[in-house]
C-alpha cells in the first residue's frame, strides 16, 4: 500500500583489506564490528506519505467507514427510547404519585426493554464525593466494616458506630421507587413485571461487592454493630428483604448507584422489562401506560432533574447517532479528500517525482 | 583541631607558608623543632564519588536541575496536602528518573574510579630504608626518592637527583602533557648526581625548597641544599631539573628524584581543568519550551482555581445535600484553602512537564553516541584509530554547524613532512630518489656509484644536517646484539626526534643524500659524509624563539675553524645575509611558497678566532646575567647572527590529507562556511588553500595583510567591503594575517565582520593559539550567534577546540593534547563530512523530534484532565487512574520514542553525504523553531480535545454503551480516553517514524500490546494493598462493549488524518530537499529494479491510475525493492559532480 523500499544490509564497498590481521603480535584492532546494527544498517522498511501512497488508504477508509457509518446509524435509530421528565414539584420527603401515560411504540418489539433513571445537574464525578467511599468494606471486609477508611468522612460514623456502607455516594443513595402500569383499554392497570437483577456488572455483584460474614444469612447480625447511612430510611441489610441475593452490599440498585457516573448528567439502569417467552407479543404492547414514582429523591436543592426512560438495547447499546454520524462524517472527508488528493497528485506528482533525479 | 576541620573543609589554605620544603628520603633534622608540612599523597582523583558519599552527593547534583527539582517540590506538596492523586503518581516516575540517571553516573564514575586505581596502583621503585622497594604508585610520598626505568612515566613531580649518566642528564619527552614530540634533555646538580645507587643515595643528605604547587608547567623556582661533610651546598634549581607527571623518560636507563609534587598537587593535576560544559543548541531551545510549558501549567492551574471558586459561590454546587464537608473542610482558613487548591491543580496538570524528557534524552545521547565510534567509515586503517566521542552531550550540535574553523598542519595535511626541493647557491634542486638533480636535468642520467657534490652543496648539506636539535633514539639497538648496526656504526633503527617535523624531514633527507647525522655525545656531534667521520664540538645553541624565527648553532670544526650554522624564516634569515645568492634564492623561496612548500633558509657565519671570543664571553655573561637575562641574549644573538652567507633553502612538502578537497566542498554545499586559521605564513597558507579548494582558482582573493595602524587597516577594510559590494557575482575569499587581524579585532570588528560574512572562504595565516580561540569568539559572539565547530590536531588548537560549541580533534603526530580536549576526536580530516552531514543530520533530526514530541504527548496527556474539570465543578478529580498516571510517561509511551531516537534515518546516510545540501534542510535549529513548537504543541491541544470530546459524545449522551444494558462511570470514561491516548500517540509517532527497523515495530507494536495486556492484567483482580478497587474489570467491560472499539477506531483515525493530509500536502506542494531526495530514494529503488515502475519520460504511456493501482496492489513487494547501493553508485556520483559544479545551487540557497 505503501510506496516503500525495503533497505537490505549492504555489504558492498566497506571491505578495506585484511583486518587486524596485519603481522605477527598485532594488537587488537580497534576496528569497529561490521554489523549492520553498528553500522545503522538494519534492514529497514521506509514508507514515504505521498498522494499516491495515502490516496488508496483515503479511498479505502471513505469506502469502508461510510457503510459501517450507515450500519450503525440505522442500528441506533431502530432502538426505540422514551424518555419522561419527572415533574418534580414536590419539595424533599414528601411522596407523591407523579402520574403519567404515554403512548406505546408503534411497531411492535420482541425484545428487552431497559429501564433507566436520569439524573441531571448531579454531580457524581466530584472528587470528594468520588472517593468517599471504603471498597474494603463493600467488599466483606470485617475489620474495615467496622473501621471505615478515613476517605468516607464525614459520612464514616453516625451514633459512634459506624456507618454501612460509609461515605457520601453510598449514603445518597437513588431511593424513589418507579413502578410502570399498563392501562388496559377496559381501564384497569396491569403492573409490569419489572426484573430488578441483571443490571449491575456481573463482576460487580458477584466479586466487587461482598456481604460480610461468610455465608451468613442473617444479615442484620453482620451488621449490628454498624449504623445505617443517615439519609437512608432503612439498614442496608433491608434493601431487599425478599431476595438474599439482592440483599446488603450486594443489592443491585446499589451496586449501580456505586458505580460513580462520569458526567453530572447521568442515567442508570433501573429495572428490565423482560420480552415474552413466546416471542410472540411485544414485550410493551402498544397502548397507554402510567408511570409511578414514590417520590422520596430531592434534587430541588441542586436544580436537579429526574428522568425515567424506557429503552430498547441493540449489540451497541442504546440510541446513540453520534458513532454513524461520525463514521459517515469521516469517511465522506475522507473519501472527498481522496478526490483532492487524486488531483494534486496527478497535477503534482509526476513533476516531483522525476525533478530531482538526475540524467 | 578546629583549624583542621576547617582545612579539610576548605575554609583554610592548607598551605602557610609560600614554600615548601622536602627532605630528601624523609630524613627529618633530628634537632630543632620540625613541624612537618602537611602534603597531599600521589593519589590521582577524577572521580567524583566514593562509595559513602555517592547517594547524597548525587542527589544533591541532580535536583539542582530544574526539571526534577519541580517534581520534587511537587512530590513533597503531594505529601503535605491533599491532592488529587497519591504522591505515587509523582513519586515513582521521579524515582526511576533519579535512578536511571545516577546508574548512569555511577557507572561512569566506576569506569573513572578503574582508571584512577589503575594509575594509583601502578608499580613503582622507591628508595626505602637503603634498599629499593617496589610500591603502588598512590604510596609516593613527597620526600621519597623514586626510581624511574626507561620508557616508563613519571609517577610524581620529581626533581631528578640522579640519572645513569655520568653527568646526571636524562631525556624526557613531554607529548603526553603539552604535545611536543621532541625529546627534552633534564639536568641533576652535580652533587647529586654522583649519587647512582641506592646505597650512595641512602648517605644523601639533602634538602629541597620550593614554590607551593602551580599549573604552570614551565616554570620552577627552588633550591636544593646539600649537605657533604658538614658542609651545605645551595644550588638554585628550575624547571630543567624538574621532571613532571606524566611526561616519559627517554634514551636513560633508569633515573632517581625526588618526589615534589605528589598526586593531586602535581602540574598534571593542576592542569587537568575540568571542561566547561558546553550547552546544544537544542538543550537550550528545550529550557525555552519547559519554560513556556510551565507557564501553560500556571494558567491552567490559575484558571481552574479561580474558575473552581466562581462555582462554589452558590452554595448548592459547592455542598449539595449528598457530598457534604468535613468539619475540618468547612473550617480550614480560606486563603489556605485557596493555597491548597492551586497546588492541588498544579499536583494535577503537572504531567504537562514531561519527566521523562531529560533522562530520555540523556539515555537518548549517551547510547545514541556509540554509533560514531562504531561507525566503520570513521575509522582509520592505517592508524588504527576509530572515532571517539567525549562528550555525548553535543550530538545533535554536529548537525547545526555553521562555521567550520580548521587547523592547516596536521589536519588538512598529514603533517608528513617531506623535503621536496632546495636551493643551493642559487641553483634549484630537487630531491628524486633520494639526490640531488638540479632543475632541469632528469634523473635518468645514470650516476656513478660515488654522487660527487660540489662544495657549496656538501656545505649546504652539513649546514643542514648539522643545524637543528635532533635527538636520536636507538630504539631496538640496546640489547645484545644487532652485528649489523653495529658494523654500519649506526642503526637502520636509529630514528630522529624532533620538536618540529620540518627539522626531522631536513635530517632524514640529508641522510639519505648521504650527510648523515650519527648523533651527539656530549658536545660532539657526529655526522658520516658517504662513510667518512666528521666530529664537530658543539660550541653553542642560539635556540629558536618564536620572534626572531630562526635558530643557530657554533661549531667548531675538526679542522678547528669555527663556525655558525643559522636556519630560519626567510624573513629572518634573508635581511641579515650579506652574501651569497640573495636574490636567486628569494625568488627561488617565493616559489617554493607557491607550491605550498615550507620553506627554510641556511646560512652560515666564519668567525675568526678574535671574533669568536668576543662571541663567547658576550654569550657567556648574557647567559649567566642574573637580571633581564632574556632581553641580553636577544641582544646578543642579534649581534651574532649577522653577516650571514647565505648557503641556500630549503622546501619541505606538508602533503595534504586524502579527500580534504571533497570534504571542504561538501562542507560549502551544506551551507557551511570553512576558516582556516594557521600560524603558517602568508604564501604558504594561501597555496595550501588553494590545493585543498578551500580557495578556488575563480574566486577573487582579498588581502588584508601586513597592516601596520589602526587607520590603515579600516581604509582596507572598507575598501575591501566596497568590492564586495560591487562584485558579487563572484566569489570571494578573504587573506588575514595575525597582526592585521589584531588591528581589525580591536577597533573595527564590526567592519570585519561584515567582511567576513561576505566571503565564501575566509584565511587566517600567521595565527596564535590565542588569536584562534579569539577568531572563534569573534564569530560566536557575532549577532546571529552562528555555531560553530573547531578543529585542529595540536596543542596549539586546544583553545580553539575548547573555545568553539563544538571541538574536534584530530588523532595525529602532535600528541593528544587537541584530542583529549575535544568533544569529538576522529583520525582524518575527510570523516568530518560523514560526522556532520550524516551523523549530525541524523542526531538532530532525531533529537529534536524526540523533544518535540514529549510536549505533544504530555500535552495529549494532561489536557483532557484539564477539560474534565469543566465537568466535575472543577473539583480536581482525575480523569485516569493513577497507576495510569504513574505508568503512561515511564511504559506506555516511553520506548518506541527511545528506539526512534535511536534508529531513525530520515534518509539513507549515502544520500546525505553525497548531497550536502540537505544540511541546511536543518540548519538554524529549524525542527525545533517557535512555529515548529507550536504546531507541536497545536497538534496536542487538538488531539486532546478529539480524545476528550470524542469520548464525551460517545457517552455523554448518557445512553448505554454496552448490548446488555448496563452504564459505564467515570473510570470508564476516563480510560476510554486514555486507550484512546495511548493509541494515537504510538501512531503520531509510527507516522513520524520513517525508517522502520524490526525494533520499531517490536516496541510500537509491544507498547500498544503491553498497555492492552496491562490493563486486562490490572484491572483483573482485586489487588489487596489498595484502598479502592476503581480499575477492577473497567478494561474488560469497556473492551466488551462494541461501541467502544467503533469510538476508539474512529477518534484515533480523526485525530491522525488531519496530520497525514497536513505531510501529504506539504510534500507535495513545498517538498523539503530532504524529503525530495526521499523521494528520489524510494523511486530510484523501485524504478531500478523493477523497471515497469520506472518514472522515465517514456513511461508515460501507461496511465497514472494504472501505475498507482499496481503499486497499491503490491509492486512495492519490499523484497522485490531490495536494492544495494554500489548498483546506483554511479548515480551518487553522477549527482555529485552535478552538485559540485553547479554554483546556482550555492548562491539560491
Amino acid at each position: 500500500m505503501m510506496a516503500s523500499s525495503y533497505n537490505a544490509k549492504d555489504e558492498d564497498g566497506h571491505h578495506p583489506g585484511s583486518v587486524g590481521s596485519g603481522g605477527p603480535g598485532a594488537v587488537k584492532s580497534k576496528k569497529p564490528d561490521n554489523t549492520a546494527f553498528k553500522q545503522q544498517r538494519l534492514p529497514a522498511w521506509q514508507p514515504i506519505l505521498t498522494a499516491g501512497t495515502v490516496l488508496p488508504a483515503f479511498f479505502m477508509i471513505g469506502l469502508i467507514f461510510i457503510p459501517i457509518g450507515i450500519g450503525l446509524l440505522v442500528t441506533s435509530n431502530n432502538i426505540k427510547e422514551f424518555e419522561v421528565r419527572a415533574v418534580a414539584i414536590a419539595t424533599s420527603y414528601c411522596v407523591i404519585r407523579a402520574l403519567c401515560s404515554y403512548t406505546a411504540p408503534r411497531t411492535k418489539d420482541f425484545s428487552n426493554v431497559f429501564m433507566y433513571y436520569g439524573l441531571s445537574n448531579f454531580y457524581q464525578n466530584h472528587r470528594r464525593y468520588v472517593k468517599s467511599r471504603d471498597d474494603s468494606q463493600l467488599n466483606g471486609d470485617k475489620s474495615s466494616l467496622l473501621n471505615p477508611s478515613k476517605e468516607c468522612e464525614p459520612y464514616r460514623t453516625s451514633d459512634k458506630k459506624s456507618i454501612a456502607p460509609c461515605g457520601a455516594i453510598a449514603n445518597s443513595l437513588f431511593n424513589d421507587t418507579l413502578e410502570l402500569f399498563y392501562i388496559h383499554p377496559n381501564g384497569s392497570r396491569i403492573a409490569i413485571h419489572l426484573v430488578k437483577t441483571g443490571i449491575a456488572w456481573w463482576t460487580d455483584k458477584h466479586v466487587k461487592f461482598r456481604n460480610p460474614g461468610e455465608n451468613n444469612n442473617n444479615l442484620s447480625i453482620v451488621f449490628q454493630d454498624t449504623s445505617k447511612p443517615v439519609n437512608w430510611r432503612k439498614p442496608v441489610y433491608e434493601l431487599d428483604p425478599s431476595d438474599p441475593d439482592n440483599n446488603g452490599f450486594i443489592n443491585e440498585d446499589f451496586i449501580v448507584w456505586m458505580r460513580t457516573a462520569a458526567l453530572p448528567t447521568f442515567r442508570k439502569l433501573y429495572r428490565i422489562i423482560q420480552k415474552k417467552k413466546d416471542n410472540m407479543t411485544p414485550t410493551l404492547p402498544p397502548g397507554n401506560y402510567s408511570l409511578e414514582v414514590i417520590y422520596n429523591y430531592p434534587v430541588r436543592s441542586f436544580d436537579g432533574r429526574k428522568r425515567m426512560i424506557l429503552s430498547t438495547i441493540s449489540w451497541m447499546g442504546g440510541k446513540n447517532p453520534f458513532l454513524g454520524i461520525a463514521y459517515i462524517t469521516v469517511g465522506s472527508v475522507c473519501f472527498f479528500l481522496g478526490v483532492v488528493l487524486l488531483i494534486i497528485h496527478h497535477k503534482y506528482g509526476n513533476r516531483n517525482n522525476n525533478a530531482d533525479i538526475p540524467n | 583541631m578546629i583549624r583542621w576541620i576547617r582545612q579539610q573543609l576548605g575554609f583554610d589554605p592548607p598551605h602557610q607558608s609560600d614554600t615548601r620544603t622536602v627532605y630528601i628520603a624523609n630524613k627529618f633534622p633530628q634537632h630543632g623543632h620540625y613541624i612537618p608540612q602537611r602534603f597531599a599523597d600521589n593519589r590521582i582523583i577524577s572521580s567524583k564519588y566514593t562509595i559513602w558519599n555517592f547517594i547524597p552527593k548525587n542527589l544533591f547534583e541532580q535536583f539542582r536541575r530544574i526539571a526534577n527539582f519541580y517534581f520534587l517540590i511537587i512530590f513533597l506538596v503531594q505529601l503535605m496536602i491533599d491532592t488529587p492523586t497519591s504522591p505515587i503518581t509523582s513519586g515513582l516516575p521521579l524515582f526511576f528518573v533519579i535512578t536511571v540517571t545516577a546508574i548512569k553516573q555511577g557507572y561512569e564514575d566506576w569506569l573513572r574510579h578503574k582508571a584512577d586505581n589503575e594509575v594509583n596502583g601502578a608499580p613503582v621503585f622507591v628508595v626505602r630504608s637503603g634498599s629499593l622497594v617496589q610500591t603502588r604508585s598512590k604510596n609516593i610520598r613527597v620526600g621519597d626518592i623514586v626510581r624511574v626505568a626507561k620508557d616508563e612515566t613519571f609517577p610524581a613531580d620529581l626533581v631528578l637527583l640522579s640519572s645513569d649518566r655520568a653527568e646526571g642528564t636524562c631525556h624526557i619527552t613531554t607529548t603526553s602533557l603539552d604535545g611536543e614530540t621532541n625529546l627534552k634533555t633534564h639536568y641533576s646538580v652535580p652533587e647529586t648526581a654522583v649519587s647512582q645507587s641506592v646505597s650512595r643515595l641512602e648517605s644523601l643528605q639533602a634538602v629541597v625548597e620550593c614554590q607551593q604547587p602551580e599549573a604552570d608547567l614551565y616554570r620552577f623556582v627552588g633550591r636544593i641544599t646539600v649537605t657533604q661533610q658538614g658542609e651545605e651546598i645551595v644550588r638554585p634549581l628550575g624547571p630543567e631539573n624538574l621532571l613532571l607527571r606524566g611526561a616519559r623518560l627517554k634514551n636513560t636507563k633508569e633515573i632517581f628524584g625526588v618526589a615534589v609534587y605528589t598526586g593531586m598537587e602535581s602540574k598534571m593535576a593542576l592542569n587537568y581543568k575540568c571542561k566547561s560544559q558546553k550547552r546544544s543548541a537544542v538543550e537550550k531551545s528545550m529550557n525555552t519550551f519547559l519554560i513556556i510549558y510551565l507557564g501553560i501549567l500556571l494558567f491552567e492551574a490559575i484558571l481552574s482555581t479561580i474558575l473552581k471558586y466562581a462555582w462554589q459561590a452558590e452554595n448548592k454546587w459547592d455542598e449539595p445535600f449528598y457530598n457534604q464537608k468535613t468539619d475540618q473542610e468547612r473550617n480550614s482558613s480560606q486563603i489556605l484553602k485557596f493555597i491548597s487548591d492551586f497546588l492541588a491543580f498544579l499536583v494535577l496538570y503537572n504531567f504537562i512537564i514531561p519527566i521523562s524528557l531529560y533522562v530520555t534524552v540523556e539515555m537518548q545521547k549517551f547510547l545514541g553516541s556509540f554509533f560514531i565510534g562504531w561507525d566503520l567509515d570513521l575509522y582509520h586503517e592505517e592508524s588504527d584509530q576509530k572515532a571517539q566521542v567525549n562528550t555525548s552531550d553535543l550530538n545533535e550540535e554536529l548537525g547545526q554547524v555553521e562555521y567550520v574553523f580548521t587547523d592547516k598542519t596536521g589536519t588538512l595535511t598529514e603533517n608528513e613532512m617531506q623535503f621536496r626541493e632546495c636551493s643551493i647557491n642559487g641553483i634549484k634542486y630537487q630531491e628524486i630518489n633520494g639526490k640531488l638533480i638540479p632543475e632541469g636535468m632528469t634523473e635518468d642520467s645514470p650516476d656513478g656509484a660515488v654522487p660527487c657534490l660540489n662544495k657549496e652543496e656538501e656545505l649546504f648539506l652539513k649546514a643542514v644536517s648539522l643545524c637543528h636539535t635532533v635527538q636520536i633514539s636507538y630504539d631496538q639497538v640496546d640489547g645484545p646484539g644487532d652485528p649489523f648496526s653495529h658494523a654500519n656504526g649506526f642503526s637502520p633503527q636509529m630514528e630522529y626526534y624532533a620538536s618540529s617535523p620540518d627539522e626531522k624531514a631536513l635530517v632524514e633527507a640529508t641522510k639519505r643524500m648521504g650527510v648523515t647525522f650519527i648523533g651527539s655525545h656530549g658536545e660532539i656531534m657526529e655526522i658520516k659524509t658517504f662513510g667518512k667521520a666528521e666530529k664537530y664540538k658543539l660550541l653553542h645553541v642560539l635556540e629558536f624563539d618564536a620572534d626572531r624565527r630562526r635558530m643557530s648553532v657554533i661549531l667548531q670544526k675538526p679542522s678547528g675553524e669555527k663556525v655558525l650554522f643559522t636556519k630560519g624564516a626567510e624573513s629572518a634569515v634573508l635581511p641579515y645575509s650579506t652574501s651569497g645568492e640573495i636574490d636567486k634564492t628569494r625568488v627561488h623561496v617565493d616559489e617554493f611558497a607557491l607550491k605550498g612548500l615550507r620553506t627554510l633558509v641556511v646560512a652560515c657565519r666564519h668567525f675568526s678566532a678574535d671574533e669568536y671570543q668576543e662571541v663567547d664571553r658576550r654569550l657567556h655573561e648574557a647567559r649567566t646575567a642574573l637580571q633581564q637575562r632574556e632581553e641580553r641574549l636577544v641582544e646578543v644573538f642579534n649581534f651574532i647572527e649577522k653577516d650571514l652567507e647565505l648557503l641556500g633553502a630549503t622546501g619541505v612538502e606538508d602533503k595534504l590529507q586524502d579527500k580534504v578537497q571533497e570534504t571542504i566542498e561538501s562542507l560549502r554545499l551544506a551551507g557551511i562556511k570553512v576558516w582556516v586559521l594557521t600560524g603558517d605564513k602568508h604564501e604558504t597558507a594561501v597555496s595550501v588553500s588553494l590545493s585543498c579548494g578551500h580557495f578556488h582558482r575563480t574566486m577573487n582573493i582579498l588581502e588584508l595583510v601586513k597592516q601596520k595602524s589602526d587607520s590603515e587597516c579600516a581604509e582596507q577594510l572598507r575598501r575591501l567591503a566596497r568590492r564586495i559590494r560591487e562584485d558579487h557575482v563572484i566569489q570571494h575569499g578573504l587573506v588575514v594575517d595575525g597582526a592585521s587581524l589584531s588591528l581589525a579585532l580591536r577597533e573595527h570588528e564590526k567592519l570585519f565582520m561584515e567582511v567576513c560574512k561576505n566571503c565564501s572562504a575566509v584565511l587566517c595565516c600567521r595565527m596564535a593559539p590565542l588569536q584562534k580561540a579569539k577568531v572563534v569568539r569573534l564569530l560566536k559572539t557575532s549577532p546571529e550567534k552562528p555555531i560553530t565547530l573547531a578543529i585542529g590536531d595540536g596543542a596549539n588548537d586546544v583553545s580553539m577546540i575548547q573555545e568553539a560549541h563544538v571541538g574536534i580533534g584530530i588523532m595525529g603526530k602532535e600528541g593528544r593534547q587537541a584530542v583529549r580536549n575535544s568533544d569529538y576526536a576522529i583520525a582524518r580530516f575527510k570523516f568530518l563530512a560523514k560526522l556532520l552531514l550524516v551523523h549530525g543530520h541524523f542526531y538532530y533530526i532525531r533529537i529534536a523530534t524526540l523533544v518535540q514530541y514529549f510536549f505533544y504527548k504530555n500535552v495529549c496527556f494532561i489536557t483532557p484532565q484539564f477539560l474534565y474539570q469543566f465537568f466535575c465543578l472543577f473539583s480536581q478529580q482525575t480523569l485516569y487512574d493513577s497507576v495510569y498516571l504513574t505508568l503512561y510517561n515511564i511504559c506506555f509511551t516511553s520506548l518506541p520514542i527511545l528506539v526512534y531516537s535511536l534508529f531513525e534515518q530520515l534518509v539513507h546516510p549515502h544520500v546525505l553525504q553525497s548531497k550536502p545540501a540537505l544540511y541546511r534542510d536543518i540548519s538554524k535549529n529549524s525542527l525545533l523553531s517557535f512555529k515548529t513548537f507550536l504546531y507541536w504543541t497545536f497538534l496536542g491541544f487538538c488531539h486532546a480535545f478529539i480524545f476528550f470530546f470524542g469520548s464525551y459524545t460517545l457517552m455523554g449522551e448518557d445512553t448505554t454503551l454496552m448490548g446488555n444494558g448496563q452504564m459505564f462511570g467515570n473510570w470508564t470514561f476516563g480510560t476510554l480516553v486514555f486507550t484512546v491516548m495511548v493509541i494515537t500517540v504510538t501512531l503520531k509517532l509510527a507516522l513520524e517514524t520513517h525508517f522502520w527497523t524490526w525494533m520499531n515495530h517490536f516496541v510500537t507494536w509491544g507498547s500498544i500490546a503491553f498497555y492492552f495486556i496491562f490493563s486486562l492484567f490490572y484491572g483483573g483482580i482485586i489487588w489487596p494493598f489498595l484502598h479502592t478497587q476503581d480499575m477492577y474489570f473497567i478494561f474488560v467491560q469497556l473492551l466488551s462493549s462494541g461501541s467502544a472499539w467503533f469510538a476508539i477506531f474512529i477518534i484515533v483515525i480523526t485525530c491522525l488524518f488531519p496530520d497525514v493530509i497536513k505531510k501529504v500536502f506539504y510534500r507535495h506542494l513545498q517538498p523539503t530537499s530532504t524529503q525530495k531526495s526521499q523521494f528520489i530514494e524510494a523511486y530510484q529503488g523501485i524504478g531500478c529494479v523493477d523497471s515497469m515502475c520506472c518514472f522515465s519520460e517514456g513511461q508515460n504511456a501507461c496511465s497514472r491510475l494504472g501505475r498507482l493501482v499496481e503499486r497499491m496492489m503490491g509492486r512495492c513487494d519490499p523484497a522485490r525493492a531490495t536494492r544495494s547501493w554500489s548498483d546506483s553508485d554511479t548515480f551518487f556520483s553522477n549527482d555529485r559532480s552535478i552538485l559540485t559544479l553547479s554554483p546556482m545551487e550555492v548562491s539560491h540557497c
